[in-house]
């Protein structure tokens, strides 16, 4: 462990932390555990790893999980079939099995010289059985490749982002070895600095009323997508496109459609404003 | 002091393990902390891995570290106040009515409020609830209220605890429709069916067993294969956990993974016939369903089970007029489970109140879960397990 990594990462210019999210962050590294991110969508999961990268100085590694991704993509891929392509027509060094093996994401990471961070983007996109299957290469963070007859093995454990949307559960045996956070909704005072980090030159009575109605809004119960950061970010964009003062925003709630992408979401908040 | 931490924690059900538990002495061991924020903060991200678990946490935190009463609000009164009713707003009138009460009269009122509810009121003009213009609540009116659970204050690691700001992410109250939908999509059953794709890996093996003589291979689409039979209770008592039941069957249709879904409606109990719509107008012979759906169906009940006696189990018992039902309709369940390989039922009534006679009745036929998250997992969970006791045997 070294001292120099911990307490590093404060967020950067463009993201800003709470003060919860850095401790956590910090502490995964420490303890060189995989940190675990939860959270509504729109919350910066997947940038947070490329804050964290930033302001490391570390090379940032994605792996971005889908359906079909199994847990060998991440370690490396044998290229059979090319192969057996250029063994029939020609091209390339058949011979060296060494060109037809490419490193996966989590390959890369261990390969890398210095020390890197890793995103493993939206885990539980993937298969039920897939956090599992990576369980021991992240723990020893290394692996075999029989192929070659070769290990590779971590030079420098790489700093490990998991994100997750809870699309599925995880196993027991993967979250036990993780740092978790769950981002938790930002607080005013904290929504007010990020946005500031997107618009820096927003008039402060705009700003003012539009978190005010924001929070308004995300506070009608009975929604069933609520409005999160980054529709709090384009709809101040469109007000500020649209010319309008935080007077507008104070009688009504213009482009209630850029908060709000559900019809039966927007029928209730418009029965709501109305009757406030 | 510690290690009653842990089992306080242990006790209130969160998996803390060893692993978890030497984690945080690795990080207490390394400087890591600092004070009792660090403590709290860290230890909520080492020990606990699912947000639903905070509030566990919390309150764990608050009975070890803290004494508890002073500063969490009852369970029974939140349980009150929970999934709030929209208010329909005011007259003038009404408004000038309402004004008036001092501060002492209001906490005089309350505590007395106190005593007597025994359970939620909404819409109402006394008692503490949601949506009404009693004094006491929120997410009413009452130009003089007294608001009950609202956003606190304070930055200290007990007080933050205290405020129980994740109590909205237990899983065992909040559902929506997105989560059913997580929940019910574990219920599947892949067979190969339907459409011929590629099969890369046989095409390899063919191919390289002919010496790289190109050989296709094609296999059927893995497709689910399960098929569900959703049978609803619309009858009055029902009416409370209409929106609770609602969100099931948006879920449920919205999902296209099921080989078959079909609905019907009941009241109380299927008896002869049952209902295609919850107006109770369009019907169809009950026994109509076994003969179109087959046995592998999976067939859910959805209802609270509650109703007189005589209803479950007399022929002859049907609640509606002109409706004389030759078999009991606590028979009817039975034929529906000698039939069917899985028949469950979800019951939206808390498990409390589920030693009520008709509830234990239908239960002691019929595997019964709560119609929340966790139960709705184990009813998945059980309808999974069913499949594979039936493929192994």
């Amino acid at each position: 462990m070294t001292d120099s990594a911990f307490d590093a990462f404060s967020g950067t210019a463009s993201y800003i932390a709470s003060d919860d999210l850095l401790r956590d962050v910090n502490a995964a590294v420490a303890l060189q555990r995989p940190l675990l991110v939860k959270g509504e969508p729109g919350t910066g999961k997947t940038l947070l790893a490329h804050a964290v990268a930033e302001s490391l100085g570390m090379e940032l590694i994605t792996w971005q999980v889908k359906s079909t991704t199994k847990a060998q993509d991440g370690l490396y891929h044998y290229d059979v079939v090319q192969r057996l392509n250029d063994s029939r027509f020609g091209g390339g060094d058949v011979a060296d099995i060494r060109g037809y093996i490419k490193l996966g994401a989590l390959g890369r990471a261990f390969r890398a010289e210095k020390r890197a961070v890793l995103l493993i983007d939206e885990i539980d996109k993937a298969d039920i059985e897939f956090p599992n299957d990576l369980l021991h290469e992240l723990d020893v963070m290394s692996f075999h490749i029989p192929e070659l007859d070769e290990t590779v093995q971590a030079q420098e454990r790489p700093v490990v982002i998991i994100s997750s949307n809870a699309e599925k559960e995880l196993p027991d045996a993967f979250l036990r070895r993780c740092v978790f956070h769950y981002i938790a909704f930002p607080e005013r005072s904290l929504m007010e600095r990020i946005v500031n980090v997107h618009y820096p030159d927003v008039e402060q009575d705009l700003l003012d009323a539009a978190i005010v109605r924001f929070y308004e809004v995300r506070g009608i119960p009975g929604l069933r997508k609520k409005p999160s950061t980054s529709e709090l970010i384009d709809w101040l964009f469109v007000l500020m496109r649209g010319g309008l003062d935080a007077g507008d925003v104070a009688r009504s709630v213009p482009f209630l459609g850029t908060l709000l992408k559900q019809e039966q979401d927007l029928d209730l908040a418009e029965r709501r404003l109305a009757s406030a | 002091m510690f290690t009653d931490f842990l089992f306080a924690l242990r006790k209130r059900g969160l998996p803390v393990g060893t692993q978890e538990w030497l984690a945080l002495h690795q990080a207490l061991g390394s400087g890591l902390l600092e004070n009792s924020d660090d403590l709290y903060g860290l230890g909520r991200a080492i020990l606990v891995h699912n947000e639903a678990h905070y509030d566990d946490f919390d309150l764990a935190f608050l009975e070890v570290f803290h004494d508890v009463e002073a500063v969490a609000l009852s369970d029974a009164i939140a349980k009150w106040l929970e999934n709030p009713i929209a208010f329909e707003g005011l007259s003038p009138e009404a408004f000038q009515q309402l004004t008036g009460l001092s501060l002492d009269e209001l906490r005089r009122r309350f505590e007395e409020m106190l005593q007597k509810q025994k359970e939620r009121h909404d819409g109402g003009s006394r008692y503490i609830g949601t949506g009404g213009t009693s004094p006491f609540g929120h997410g009413g009116a009452h130009p003089t209220g007294l608001r009950v659970g609202g956003p606190g204050g304070g930055r200290m690691a007990v007080q933050v605890a205290g405020e129980r700001r994740f109590r909205n992410y237990r899983s065992d109250v909040t559902i929506d429709v997105r989560q059913f939908r997580l929940a019910l999509r574990a219920l599947r059953n892949l067979g190969r069916e339907g459409p011929e794709e590629l099969d890369v890996d046989e095409t390899i093996d063919r191919t390289c067993d002919d010496g790289g003589e190109i050989h296709l291979a094609f296999r059927k689409e893995r497709r689910n294969t399960v098929r569900l039979l959703l049978l609803m209770d619309a009858g009055g008592s029902m009416t409370p956990y209409a929106r609770l039941v609602d969100r099931l069957f948006t879920a449920a249709s919205e999902m296209s993974h099921w080989k078959s879904l079909d609905h019907y409606f009941f009241h109380n109990v299927p008896y002869g016939r049952v209902y295609r719509s919850i107006e109770r107008l369009d019907s169809v012979p009950t026994a109509d369903l076994f003969r179109v759906h087959p046995k592998e169906c999976k067939v859910v009940f959805v209802g609270d089970a509650c109703m007189a006696p005589w209803e479950l189990m007399a022929t002859g018992g049907a609640l509606g007029y002109g409706q004389q039902n030759a078999v009991s309709g606590f028979d009817r369940i039975l034929r529906f489970h000698d039939y069917f390989d899985d028949v469950v039922w979800l019951n939206p009534e808390p498990q409390r109140y589920w030693g009520h006679e008709t509830i234990s009745t239908i239960r002691r036929a019929v595997p019964m879960f709560p119609l929340s998250l966790d139960g709705l997992r184990d009813m998945v969970r059980h309808l999974r397990k069913g499949a594979v006791n039936r493929k192994v045997g």
